[in-house]
């Protein structure tokens, strides 16, 4: 974990809504692991005030891509940055995800492991499968939008060689349907290794159950407002299980990614 | 190569001294160690360990966080591990820093602010208390001590009376006359008072007509709230003799000055960490400049310089 107050832009391109922008920060990118996040800085004033966080999209030679979706101000600010500008990030931070989920298991051993992105949930997942297929793993990406306007990665992730999947809610485009009744589906025609999954909230929810349904090892990344990034202002918790005990668990630094097993997703009391 | 004289950034506070006015706030620093790959604790005037009871606490659930224009209000609910864990696990690596620890006590009722302070009192490691009788997500509707000079002179006094290390008392900022607060809390025998807390905050979510923070209000910080803070801070120093810490959206070293030129003997930056981990450090750098720029050998010589003709 270490401060680059300028991180380089190298490129950037744009599908509609969504951005990708390449940041030269040689530090952070050797050590970062996928499912790690960065916190960046979109102004420099205090408008807005927070840093945003962004998962680790891409990585090569000294530099990291990320992948978002402009959904307020801050992403907005971020998304009119140019190539020659500098950014301010702090990361690598949180704990990433278990590269070698479900191998272990003779049963599936060989079997592709999944990976479920929804929207803008793919970002830290393309990392994760570029990761994974360097180790000799088999994957399958299965990459779910509204519209086929929100999977615009899906020619790239192609492009890069691995086994994809595409759903879109109205059917404009691969899968007619939610990318969790796709995730069903698959399960139920060929045998998989494990479940990763990143995406909007309801469907991290019904990711795990299918997993869990399957007996397959799930492992989700979540999201939640966060004050600092490093773990200094217990404003990012979510309820999590450990050793049988639930409790306010702060994702930048016990997560973003978590067992599904261990999310409690409705809290009593 | 250019000779500079050195420029003395110490202040005294009478019952401490530290080697610069800037410490970092509790809530913002964590236990400390958080901030160990940004910076060396060693530079700061001090730091302010996250507010502690007794036992552990849950905290609030989540969303406990909402940005407003230049601000912040958390929730957080003061979730934390107790004094026996952090005497044991975090206050030895603290130990390791050339800097002061002040630790932030906080309690349900005066009993439990006396038995924090009393465990503390059996650790080495810490050079005051800042009591927290002013953290507003805890009750419902935000009460606490610093609300009523009565009610903070009974835990002060209380405090006071057992405590073997100096105390500062930090005072809300929800109140209409905070320098009564704050001579409350000194008639109470209180070292030194920090002000301010965070103001009582709210925010809705328009599209599903939610508040913001799940706890329905929260404490505001941040830029936002400088000016506001600042004024108090003058109200206090103008009022009582003890020193006076100042706080509230400090980021730069022109904020720190501020403060100190309306009456503060030192400063606290909380939320602009959070954003710059290493904020406190520039502002450190910031006044030393100052100092040199206006031919200041002291820093302590500008405290409450203020010229308000
Ligand atoms: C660990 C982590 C990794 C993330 N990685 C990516 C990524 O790779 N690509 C990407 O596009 N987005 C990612 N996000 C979400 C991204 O950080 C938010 O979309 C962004 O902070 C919104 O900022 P804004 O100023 O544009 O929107 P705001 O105006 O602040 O908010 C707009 C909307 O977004 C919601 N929102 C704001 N902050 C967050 C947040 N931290 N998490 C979830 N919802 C939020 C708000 O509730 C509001 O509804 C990630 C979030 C986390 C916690
Ligand atoms: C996330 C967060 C947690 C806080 N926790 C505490 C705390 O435990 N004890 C305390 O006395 N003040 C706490 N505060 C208040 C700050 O110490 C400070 O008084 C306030 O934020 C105003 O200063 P700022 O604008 O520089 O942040 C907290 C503030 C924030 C933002
Ligand atoms: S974002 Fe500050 S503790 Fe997690």
């Amino acid at each position: 974990m270490r401060l680059d107050p300028t991180a380089k832009i190298t490129n950037k391109e744009r599908w509609g809504g969504y951005h990708l922008l390449i940041l030269e920060s040689p530090d952070i990118a050797r050590e970062a692991v996928p499912g790690q996040f960065l916190m960046i800085r979109v102004a420099y004033g205090s408008r807005p005030l927070l840093r945003r966080p962004f998962g680790v999209h891409s990585r090569s030679d000294g530099s990291l891509g990320i992948f978002f979706k402009i959904e307020g101000e801050g992403t907005n600010l971020l998304a009119g940055k140019n190539p020659g500008e500098t950014l301010d990030l702090i990361g690598p931070l949180g704990k990433g995800f278990n590269l070698g989920l479900g191998e272990e298991g003779e049963a599936h051993s060989g079997a592709p492991a999944l990976v479920v992105g929804g929207g803008r949930g793919i970002a830290p997942l393309a990392f994760l499968a570029a990761e994974m297929r360097k180790n000799g793993r088999t994957v399958k990406i299965l990459y779910g939008g509204r519209s086929r306007t929100d999977i615009p990665l899906k020619d790239r992730l192609k492009a890069e060689g691995g086994d994809l999947v595409c759903a879109t809610d109205d059917g404009s485009f691969g899968f007619s349907g939610l990318v969790t009744d796709l995730l069903d589906k698959e399960i139920q025609k060929s045998p998989a290794s494990a479940v990763y999954a990143c995406g909007p909230e309801p469907m991290l929810e019904t990711v795990n159950r299918i997993a869990a349904a399957a007996g397959l090892p799930c492992e989700l990344s979540l999201e939640a407002r966060m004050g600092c990034g490093f773990g200094a202002c217990w404003g990012c918790v979510r309820r999590i299980r450990k050793n049988g005990a639930e409790s306010w668990v702060k994702i930048c630094e016990d997560g973003p990614v978590f067992s599904g097993g261990d999310v409690v997703w409705t809290v009593k009391g | 190569m250019t000779v500079r004289s050195a420029v003395d950034l110490s202040v005294d506070l009478g019952f401490l001294r530290l080697k610069n006015p800037v410490l970092a706030a509790s809530g913002t620093f964590g236990y400390g160690p958080e901030f160990e790959p940004f910076l060396d604790p060693g530079r700061l005037g001090g730091f302010v360990v996250k507010g502690l009871h007794f036992d552990p606490r849950p905290g609030n659930p989540p969303p406990r966080l909402a940005e407003t224009p230049s601000g912040l209000i958390n929730a957080v609910g003061l979730q934390g591990v107790g004094v026996a864990s952090f005497c044991e696990k975090t206050l030895p690596r603290l130990r390791g820093y050339k800097t002061a620890v002040i630790v932030n006590v906080c309690g349900a009722d005066t009993e439990e602010y006396v038995r924090v302070v009393e465990y503390l009192d059996g650790h080495e490691g810490i050079a005051a208390y800042e009591l927290n009788i002013s953290c507003p997500n805890v009750k419902a509707g935000g009460a606490c001590p610093a609300q009523s000079p009565a009610a903070t002179r009974k835990v002060v006094a209380a405090v006071k009376k057992r405590s073997r290390r100096p105390v500062i008392t930090k005072l809300s900022p929800n109140v209409t006359d905070v320098a009564a607060v704050a001579a409350a809390a000194e008639e109470a025998g209180t070292d030194a008072v920090s002000l301010v807390n965070t103001f009582l905050a709210m925010a809705v979510d328009v599209e599903t007509r939610r508040p913001k923070v799940a706890n329905v209000y929260g404490g505001l910080s941040g830029p936002a709230i400088r000016p506001i803070a600042l004024r108090m801070v003058h109200q206090t120093a103008s009022r009582v003799r003890i020193p006076v810490i100042g706080l509230g959206g400090i980021a730069t070293a022109s904020d720190a000055l501020e403060f100190l030129i309306a009456g503060a003997r030192a400063v606290q930056v909380g939320t602009a960490g959070l954003v710059d981990p290493r904020a406190a450090l520039d502002i450190i750098d910031g006044l030393e400049e100052y100092c040199r720029r206006h031919s200041l050998q002291r820093l302590s010589e500008i405290c409450g310089t203020i010229d308000v003709r």
